[in-house]
């Protein structure tokens, strides 16, 4: 209801230049009407659309499933073996069994990335409330799973037996502070870079239109900081699930 | 909250009513490309993996083997050509050997030849010689008769032949 009303005073703004850089990040109903939690919306739309493009680079693109590969083949190749070999050597050879999670959280985030990259699309992976979940399954996950796999001595996580005795548990409760920071850090660091970008282009975008005459100033720099935002998409990705491989490291093998 | 979000730059991020929208379709969204991938995806992948380098390894494999049946069988052609070599090298000898045999029978019968044309030759210089030496001496005693007749010298025979052989043998000592 208040995204329709939101609309309608941008539209009454003063000039036909008004430049609205958050705009791009609402949530939209499809067919219109409000935005209850089953209702089709763009969320839906470019998670959909997500799914699909690494459905395609994964499985239309290694189709052919040949001997010496076609280049398709060889993107899917890519993506697979730089995921496994970052759990392998990230988190150990015993992390080998999550790998299809982590693969599936870093395709995820990657196309989701990428996909918003293209003009009019919605970026999935700006709003905190979908890093927040990505971050805290993780979190949740990785604690769980280092309970199941050592009970009580994952807390010796927190008790750096390296220190001297009377430091320990000052820095316990340092180490426990930075372990429950991990997946609002882990979150919006994602979200934050993937939204402050978007919103940096569609600022110089708007200057294109605003500046008349001298338009091709903004749109050089709008190209210039595009390519940018086309590496940040990847790093954030990458740098997404090493972290999670980070977490889960911790998770299997607690000791310092 | 919601004033901040209908007035001016507010953040839709913030907006909490679209919050269980954004999960629910995350949910599923994860759900799904989970299955897609770890059902259908990796293991189609990680299948042409494995098979990739077993393809590879077989491959090495032959090649050492290949590699092996190579060097086997350049020994055997160097053997082959080594033993060619001795095979030549003891026909020319017994070439050579025949050869020098026969050429000594023929230099032997040559020179029997030579030896007995030669004992033949000085044979007849020598009866040639002997021959001359005799008419020498019969001149020589003819011309001594005469010389000594026109001067009206009365000599006998016996004494002026005498005299002529020991001129002759003087001389030709």
């Amino acid at each position: 209801m208040r995204m329709r009303i939101k609309g309608t005073t941008d539209v009454a703004g003063e000039s036909g230049f008004a430049i609205k850089p958050m705009d791009q990040f609402e949530v939209k109903a499809l067919f219109g009407g409000d935005v209850s939690w089953y209702t089709p919306t763009n969320v839906t739309l470019w998670m959909a659309l997500t799914v699909l493009a690494a459905s395609a680079l994964m499985i239309y693109g290694a189709r052919g499933r040949a001997l010496v590969p076609s280049r398709g083949q060889s993107a899917a190749e890519m993506a697979y073996g730089f995921v496994y070999k970052m759990v392998e050597d990230v988190a150990g050879k015993d992390a080998v069994r999550f790998f299809p999670y982590v693969f599936t959280l870093f395709m995820f985030v990657l196309f989701a990335n990428l996909l918003g990259l293209i003009p009019f699309a919605f970026t999935t992976t700006s709003h905190i409330a979908v890093t927040a979940v990505l971050a805290f399954t993780v979190f949740f996950s990785v604690t769980v799973l280092g309970f199941i796999l050592h009970g009580t001595k994952f807390l010796g996580l927190f008790w750096v037996s390296s220190a001297p005795l009377a430091l320990r548990p000052i820095l316990a409760v340092i180490e426990l502070i930075s372990y429950f920071a991990r997946p609002v850090s882990h979150s919006i660091r994602l979200a934050g870079a993937m939204m402050a970008g978007h919103a940096v282009v569609k600022v110089f975008a708007g200057f294109a239109g605003a500046l008349g005459i001298f338009f091709f100033a903004p749109i050089l720099a709008v190209t210039a900081f595009y390519a940018l935002e086309l590496l940040v998409a990847v790093i954030q990705a990458y740098v997404f699930t090493i972290l999670t491989c980070v977490y889960l490291k911790d998770a299997l093998h607690p000791s310092h | 909250m919601a004033d901040t979000a209908a007035s001016g730059p507010g953040m839709p991020q913030l907006d909490v009513t679209t919050f269980s929208n954004q999960i629910f379709w995350l949910v599923v969204t994860m759900v799904v490309l989970y299955y897609v991938m770890s059902r259908v995806a990796l293991p189609r992948i990680a299948a042409v993996l494995a098979d990739r380098r077993g393809t590879i390894t077989s491959d090495i494999a032959a090649a050492e083997e290949y590699k092996l049946k190579a060097q086997a069988a350049e020994e055997a052609y160097h053997k082959a050509l080594a033993d060619a070599r001795s095979e030549a090298n003891r026909i020319v000898e017994a070439a050579k050997a025949d050869m020098q045999a026969k050429l000594d029978v023929e230099l032997a019968k040559a020179e029997a030849e030579i030896a007995a044309k030669a004992s033949e030759s000085e044979r007849r210089i020598r009866e040639i010689r002997d021959g001359a030496m005799d008419m020498v001496s019969a001149v020589s005693k003819e011309a001594a008769k005469d010389i000594l007749e026109s001067f009206g010298a009365k000599a006998d025979a016996r004494s002026v032949n005498a005299a002529v052989a020991a001129r002759l043998k003087g001389g030709a000592a």
